[in-house]
């Protein structure tokens, strides 16, 4: 435990933040980039996992318990979503044999 | 050391996340996309998290993967059906992002102010008794919601997914 | 009886009510009876209140208040007074013999109780404008018989040319209203209160020639002039010919046209107290007398003669009041309501015995199938031509002599205008009556003397015509004008200010004499031109000579006005609507609606459908948010 609070002394938040950043922009990349809704999917969970980071760590570095508190919740609908948002994945592909997201273009004004 | 463990760990954390992105095949993606969790797991044992440090590995990576990697495996996907964005659009997606990348730095760097390590407070509060005394007093009624939220997501995601037998 | 006052006006309005709702389903016998009955019952109370009060006291009943707001009261009074008394009785005794009258001439008509509905609601409202205690309730019963006067005159609507001649009737008289309704504000700005005798009570406080008592005095003329068809708003008049002659007889002879003059008697001291206005209203009234009288020298239809004979008389009661003989007004609007009323009514006698012909180079010789209608129309005609003892002698002597001594201008054309009026009624009498009978066969068979309901009114108007004559005897022949003294309280406070002089003797009786020699040398050549030699005038326009042609067509002043008002507005009200209202408001508006279509075409572009698109739009919106929150 010692080594853990020096851990945390030693490396200031700005640091915690900076990753959050990074890992959120490589996950909004993904979700530009790729085409295959599974992988979009992903990037979406690379998005929430750098919240997730942030949160935790800002509540280590306050003392406050709701910061984790916030995170165990993000969490469980994180893993909500993904049930859902696999669900319909899959219907779509049943309808149209591709998982192509420029596929779905029926909303086009 | 301490230093060097967090940015060992960022640096894994950071890599495998490029590589979720920019894998042809689904299936790789899915793979480092486990590895990023774990390392993200290590961060929260850094912080002394040990309660979202465990969750995190049953539900991110044992369900949440899991379930990622059956759907792709039932949809039979491969990187011979992968669609490809054309380049300019990749471009343009990868310019934006990294513009986004830059206003979020830029700020953090005006800000400033958070150079300096400082005393913490109360290392307790990520074990999971005094995580848990803490979930179970104030925030108990968000607590059952989400089990409501759970039950709601699970009904709605096998009505879905039901085939028609008609 | 006094306290009775207030059913005088409702009795007829519950004969509107009943015979309006019940319309067909009543029979035609109920409907005239309702319709007579409610009339006489208002002749009586007033006959009752006339005989309680001989003295001529002024009396006034609140029934209720009707406007209450900050420094405005106006409470729903009746005043009852020689002057309101006169007029009650006038139109519910000439109104109740029309309606006995109506019930022959209109026994035919499908559209019967409806008429009747339109005539007892037509005494209603004039029986509020004599009424009213105050301008406001005099400009109630002004506009409704204007609106009844409207629905009577295009009573048989299903003809556009009388349509169009309701509608001129009562947009004229919209004209007068307007300065009608200017004179009240300035009345009401001025002395705070439109009650008559407050206002009087105050006017009698301003001096002579005051600029806001002539403005007044000359708007409420203007009013005078839209409602008693004078110079330049009677065109509608002649016109309004085109509804039933018993409408022609209560309404444009004996009561509605008569409303004028009595709201400038009732308004006495304000015009005595403006010089101005009294000039004008004397060239008005002068110049519409002998416009009048020409115009009827060379009128072909029966009724048209009728017509501009009412206006020519309606411009000598203007006249006698612009030189302020107020007495002398009311004098000669009572003997021509019952001389005009006679002849109107026996000219219906002699249309409905014509089978409907109106024009008189078509009849003739009806002295021996008509001879009740003969007789009372020579009554009518000896009346309104001046000739003694009957009534117009005296009522028109006594005007004439009022105008003798304020201008001998005025005087000759009065003369001379009386002069034509005896010439133009004789030519009407021997043309209709004398020589032999011009019409077709099937006229000839169908001539009948009319019925009782119809000839006992005309009898029982043609004794009024005779003997209402004694009721203004003047100075030369006996010391009791009984209507001067009975009318005095009224114009007390005007004839405080203002003089008139009467001539002397002598020169009365010289007038009386000289006029009576004028009409019966004219009545003379007018025998000699129409009864033995039967000029007629000839049907086509060419053969007519400049003279009259001018007077055939009313010097056309129909004319100008169409060329000058009606035509440019039309005009004008044409341009509106295509260029202004379709081009300009239309394209603006429908303009604004095409322009949001197009832009939303444009715009459609962006809503690609894609997922792809739509996720890289929000990361450009929130990469600018951010932007912004470094710049601001």
């Amino acid at each position: 435990m010692g080594t853990v609070t020096q851990t945390i002394q030693a490396v200031p938040i700005n640091h915690y933040i900076l990753l959050a950043s990074l890992l959120f922009t490589i996950g909004v990349m993904g979700v530009l980039v790729r085409r295959n809704a599974i992988v979009i999917f992903m990037s979406i969970e690379l998005m929430l996992n750098a919240v997730n980071i942030l949160l935790a760590a800002f509540s280590a570095y306050r003392g406050d318990a709701s910061g984790q508190v916030f995170v165990f919740f993000i969490m469980a609908v994180a893993a909500a979503e993904v049930a859902v948002g696999l669900a319909i994945i899959v219907m779509i592909y049943r309808n149209t044999r591709s998982i192509d997201i420029n596929i779905l273009n029926k909303l086009k004004g | 050391m301490s230093h060097s463990l967090f940015y060992l760990l960022s640096f894994i954390t950071l890599f495998f996340a490029l590589l979720v992105v920019f894998a042809k095949n689904p299936i790789h993606s899915a793979l480092y996309m486990v590895m990023t969790f774990f390392a993200i797991t290590c961060h929260y044992l850094i912080l002394n998290a040990q309660f979202l440090a465990i969750v995190n590995f049953i539900v991110y990576m044992g369900a949440i993967m899991v379930l990622i990697l059956f759907s792709i495996m039932f949809l039979n996907l491969n990187q011979a059906t992968e669609p490809q964005k054309s380049s300019l659009l990749k471009f343009a997606g990868v310019i934006s992002a990294g513009l986004l990348m830059l206003t979020l730095v830029g700020a953090i760097v005006k800000t400033g102010g958070g150079d300096v390590p400082f005393e913490l407070i109360k290392p307790d509060i990520g074990l999971v008794k005094n995580l848990g005394k803490v979930l179970f007093n104030e925030f108990l009624l968000p607590f059952e919601i989400a089990s409501v939220l759970l039950l709601s997501a699970m009904v709605g995601a096998v009505l879905l997914a039901k085939k028609d037998i008609n | 009886m006094l306290k009775l006052v207030g059913l005088i006006p409702l009795f007829p309005l519950l004969g509107f009510l009943i015979n309006g709702i019940a319309n067909k389903r009543m029979p035609k016998a109920w409907v005239g009876i309702i319709g007579s009955a409610s009339i006489f019952f208002s002749f009586l109370i007033s006959l009752g209140i006339f005989l309680s009060t001989p003295n001529g006291e002024v009396n006034t009943f609140d029934l209720f208040s009707w406007i209450n707001v900050a420094g405005l009261q106006i409470p729903f009074s009746f005043l009852v007074d020689p002057l309101s008394m006169i007029m009650l009785l006038i139109i519910t005794g000439v109104g109740f013999l029309i309606h006995v009258y109506s019930i022959g001439y209109m026994h035919h008509d499908e559209g019967f109780a409806r008429y009747f509905a339109y005539l007892n609601l037509f005494v209603f409202f004039m029986l509020l404008l004599v009424l009213g205690s105050n301008y406001a309730i005099m400009f109630i019963g002004w506009e409704g018989v204007g609106l009844c006067s409207y629905l009577l005159i295009g009573f048989w609507f299903k003809n556009t040319a009388y349509n169009n001649a309701a509608k001129k009737a009562f947009i004229m008289n919209r004209i007068g209203d307007l300065g009608f309704l200017l004179g009240l504000f300035l009345i009401y700005t001025t002395f705070g209160t439109i009650n008559y005798k407050s206002v009087m009570v105050q006017a009698a406080g301003f001096t002579t020639g005051d600029v806001t008592i002539t403005a007044i005095a000359l708007l409420l003329f203007i009013g005078a002039m839209g409602k008693s068809a004078q110079l330049p708003l009677y065109t509608w008049l002649p016109d309004a010919m085109a509804g039933p002659t018993p409408v022609s007889a209560l309404i444009h002879a004996a009561t509605m046209v008569t409303a004028g003059i009595y709201m400038i008697a009732r308004s006495s001291l304000l015009y005595v107290l403006s010089p101005i206005a009294m000039q004008t209203i004397t060239i008005v009234g002068m110049l519409t007398a002998i416009v009048a009288a020409i115009i009827a020298l060379t009128q072909t239809d029966i009724k048209k003669v009728l017509a501009y004979s009412t206006v020519s008389q309606l411009g000598y009661m203007f006249v006698a009041l612009g030189v302020g003989s107020f007495t002398g007004a009311v004098f000669h609007l009572m003997t021509h309501a019952f001389f005009k009323a006679l002849l109107f009514l026996g000219a219906g006698s002699v249309i409905h015995a014509m089978s409907g012909e109106q024009d008189m180079r078509n009849m003739g010789g009806l002295k021996k199938t008509l001879p009740i209608t003969f007789l009372t129309i020579l009554i009518g005609t000896l009346a309104i031509s001046g000739l003694p003892p009957f009534a117009g002698f005296f009522s028109k002597d006594e005007i004439l002599a009022a105008t003798f001594n304020y201008s001998p201008v005025v005087f000759s054309v009065m003369a001379i205008t009386s002069v034509l009026t005896a010439f133009y009624m004789f030519r009407m009498l021997f043309l209709t009556f004398y020589s032999s009978f011009r019409g077709s066969s099937e006229q000839a068979k169908h001539l009948h003397e009319s019925p009782k309901n119809m000839t006992i009114p005309l009898i029982i108007l043609a004794v009024c015509a005779t003997f209402a004559g004694f009721l203004g005897l003047p100075e030369v022949f006996s010391e009791h004008h009984l209507l001067k003294s009975f009318l005095a309280p009224v114009f007390i406070l005007a004839d405080a200010k203002m003089f008139v002089a009467t001539p002397s003797h002598t020169v009365e009786y010289g007038i009386m004499i000289g006029s009576l020699i004028a009409v019966l040398a004219v009545a003379y050549y007018a025998f000699i031109r129409y009864s033995k030699k039967v000029y007629l005038l000839p049907q086509q326009e060419e053969a007519l000579s400049v003279w009259q042609k001018i007077s055939y067509n009313k010097f056309y002043l129909d004319e100008i006005y169409f060329a000058l008002i009606t035509n440019p507005i039309n005009k004008l009200g044409a341009y509106l609507h295509q260029i202004v209202d379709r081009a300009g408001i239309d394209g603006l508006v429908n303009g604004a609606g095409r322009l949001a279509l197009a832009g939303s075409k444009r715009i459609k572009t962006l809503q690609t459908g894609y997922t792809g698109f739509y996720i890289f739009a929000m990361v450009l919106g929130i990469l600018f948010i951010m932007l912004l929150n470094f710049f601001i």
